[in-house]
């Protein structure tokens, strides 16, 4: 067998550079409390010697065996094995590194823990990619992963680490900021569904307007956040003293009001651009026919219109949803709640964990939120294959 | 009965259809030729109003389309749609139910229907039924959009190139069952195609088009006889002409007293088949039976080639 450079996997050597680096970078940080500079351990010094030795030289098997073109599976598993031993390893460099009954001390993941962690989930995801997993199975591995990540975290296995601590002396408002940020991200997503899609409608069937929309809503999307804010705080302060009720609903210049405001904005241009897009894309052909029938108008939308052009639309909630959890978190700014709270208070105290403690929900839930709607787009497509064939 | 009334239909400066004007006889099949782009579709969506005339008027049964709700004479009128516009994202069966359910049959009776159509479009109804469009060969698509257009048994029948997709064998027999229809409902059907034969075959009376005009509009043997334009007799082609005009006319008229051998051939085949058959054979009569399968007489070559000109 000869060992060529075509026996290297190039997905591979980008894994392979990544985790030697994350090798020698420090595994994790020790601070003596949770806001001054942390100092790097090292892989070996920050767990206890046989633990450090094994997961050293396991790491070193991954990275020969991410080189090389294995079966996918034998590289998946192997994947998996080493993100088990990372998450185990951090827990334990938590309990090895925090002096006995000291409570101030914190340890969190250094560059090094990140840097081969995020090799192996690369390795991981490149394999599940490439096996093109059905849209079930997607879901199904998203289900597991989660379920994963919930027993680390129930097990008690990484609380030692400094983002658990901030979790445990915040418990009630994480929990709290969290229901605020799911309210306001699928809140005004489905808002801007109910408004967007039939403007998209209106803007299809109605020519002239169409432009005006687009460019109107192409406007509001380069506002910058903060800026709408501002120029949302005068209105929304009007109508919460002028409006009977509105301030009892909750409506003010500052608060969620103007965040839910916000993210509805943003989310009208991909729901009616969107819309105006599946519609335009549904086959003359096909309307000829809805038409040729005898469909009225209406039967000929939700009959044959909404239905061919239900995969576009689909993306485009998609589209919203992934950019409203990320965008939820700017609400904190004026005083509109969500994972944003933990991510400025942090940066305020120039405490990274507390940043982390906003920041990885979301990051996490926008991902799953995109897993799960790009399965869903896949399984409503297949009753358009011939669609997609004609337009391809 | 359906009359057109000097209708035409422009876009722009260009007239695509001009100022065309006939008659159809209720129950009869008129079938529309002419080249590409010389008007056929345009013509054909003016009726039941998928293209709005630019003048000129269409009465069916004395009423005036342009005063029905578009959509309800739409479900009058069956349209096979040119290349056959099923919708792609409804099983074949949901698209032959389409037009029955518009009009709120009972769904058993959709059900029967649906699977009365599929067999007689030779398309397994447990196998066909539940496939999507894009599952289809473009024949099967074609003998579908034909069903779909059928499905609620309309007075009228608008069919545009409906069996151009088909294989020889299929659409013969496609245009026997749809001959079969016609009669026992008594449809009127208005045919495009591009295939003389089929136009020969079919119709009653046949429709020339060129640049939006109407040449002629005549039987198939007055057309024959007497094409109108040259244009016209090209497109029937002239060296097809003894072989149509055999084509139309059944054998019973060439029947001549006498005793013939061998196997006889029925009174009411067509005189192209009568010739061929001799041809074939190399006899030099066939013997004929009538219609209670009793010796008529004989059809003779000589007799059949004086029969191959007009008179
Ligand atoms: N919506 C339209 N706008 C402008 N021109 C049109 C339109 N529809 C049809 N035409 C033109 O009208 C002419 C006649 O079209 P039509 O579809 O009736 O032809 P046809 O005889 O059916 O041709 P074919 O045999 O190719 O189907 C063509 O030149 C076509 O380009
Ligand atoms: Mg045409």
């Amino acid at each position: 067998m000869r060992f060529g450079l075509n026996r290297i996997d190039r997905v591979g050597v980008v894994v392979a550079l990544i985790a030697a680096y994350g090798l020698v970078a420090p595994f994790a940080l020790f601070r003596a409390n949770r806001i001054v500079q942390g100092e790097g351990r090292s892989l070996l010094s920050a767990l206890p010697p046989s633990l450090g030795v094994i997961l050293l030289a396991f790491s070193v098997i991954a990275i020969v065996m991410a080189l090389l073109r294995l079966p996918l599976f034998v590289k998946l598993l192997t994947s998996l094995v080493m993100l088990a031993m990372l998450a185990f390893a951090i827990g334990s460099a938590a309990g090895f590194l925090t002096p006995e009954g000291n409570n101030y001390a914190r340890v969190s993941p250094g560059s090094g823990f990140w840097l081969l962690g995020a090799a192996f989930a690369l390795l991981a995801t490149d394999c599940l990619a490439r096996l093109r997993p059905p849209p079930w199975g997607r879901i199904a591995i998203l289900t597991a992963t989660v379920a994963a990540i919930t027993f680390v975290l129930t097990s008690g296995l990484w609380d030692g680490l400094s983002i658990i601590k901030e979790y445990f002396s915040r418990a009630d408002t994480f929990w709290l900021e969290a229901g605020r940020h799911v309210t306001l991200a699928l809140g005004s997503l489905a808002v801007a569904a109910v408004v967007g899609i039939p403007l998209g409608i209106l803007c299809h069937r109605v020519e002239p307007v169409r432009s005006a929309i687009l460019n109107l809503l192409n406007i509001v999307q380069t506002i910058p956040s903060i800026a709408l804010f501002g120029i949302l705080i005068g209105p929304l302060s009007w109508v919460a003293t002028n409006v009977p009720g509105a301030a009892d609903l909750g409506i003010r210049g500052v608060g969620m009001a103007p965040a839910f405001v916000a993210l509805f904005l943003y989310s009208l241009l991909p729901m009616v651009a969107n819309t105006v897009g599946g519609l335009a894309g549904v086959p003359a052909e096909a309307n000829d026919a809805a038409r040729g029938v005898g469909m009225t108008d209406r039967q000929r939308l939700a009959q044959v219109e909404l239905p061919l052009a239900f995969p576009v639309i689909l993306t485009g909630i998609r589209i919203v949803l992934v950019q409203n959890i990320g965008l939820a978190t700017i609400a904190a700014l004026i005083g509109g709640g969500g994972f944003g709270v933990f991510v400025f208070q942090g940066l305020g105290q120039t405490a990274m964990d507390l940043v982390l403690l906003g920041a990885v929900p979301t990051v996490t839930m926008a991902f799953a939120a995109a897993v799960i709607l790009d399965a869903i787009v896949e399984l409503v497509a297949p009753a358009n294959a011939g669609r997609k064939e004609a337009t391809a | 009965m359906i009359e057109i009334d000097a209708i035409s239909k422009a876009y722009g400066d260009v007239t695509v259809v001009d100022n065309v004007s006939m008659t159809i006889e209720a129950g009869s099949i008129t079938v529309i030729v002419g080249t590409s782009g010389s008007g056929k579709t345009t013509l054909l969506r003016m009726i039941n109003r998928l293209v709005e005339p630019t003048s000129g008027s269409i009465r069916i049964d004395g009423e005036d389309n342009g005063a029905i709700a578009p959509h309800e004479l739409r479900r009058r009128i069956g349209y096979a749609i040119q290349g056959h516009g099923l919708f792609p994202h409804r099983t074949v069966a949901d698209n032959i139910a389409t037009v029955p359910k518009l009009l709120g049959w009972p769904q058993d009776r959709i059900d029967a229907r649906v699977e009365e159509l599929l067999n007689l479009f030779q398309l397994d109804p447990a196998s066909f039924g539940p496939r999507f469009p894009h599952e289809l060969s473009g024949g099967q698509s074609q003998r579908v959009g034909v069903a779909r257009a059928l499905a609620a048994e309309p007075n009228l029948l608008l069919m545009d190139e409906p069996f151009g997709a088909l294989d020889p064998v299929i659409r013969a027999k496609a245009q026997d069952d749809l001959l079969a229809i016609q009669k026992h409902f008594g449809t009127t059907i208005i045919l495009v195609t591009h295939d003389m034969e089929e136009a020969f075959g079919l119709a009653d009376r046949i429709a020339v088009m060129d640049g939006g005009r109407l040449l002629q509009y005549a039987t198939p043997s007055e057309m024959l006889a007497s094409p109108a334009t040259d244009f016209v007799a090209s497109l029937i082609g002239t060296a097809e002409r003894p072989f149509r005009l055999l084509a139309l006319n059944p054998v019973e008229r060439a029947v001549e007293p006498g005793a013939a051998e061998g196997k006889p051939i029925s009174a009411d085949a067509s005189q192209r088949d009568a010739l061929a058959e001799l041809l074939w054979s190399g006899r030099p009569a066939l013997p004929v039976t009538g219609k209670d399968g009793a010796v008529a007489g004989r059809v003779t070559v000589d007799g059949l080639l004086k029969q191959a000109r007009p008179a």
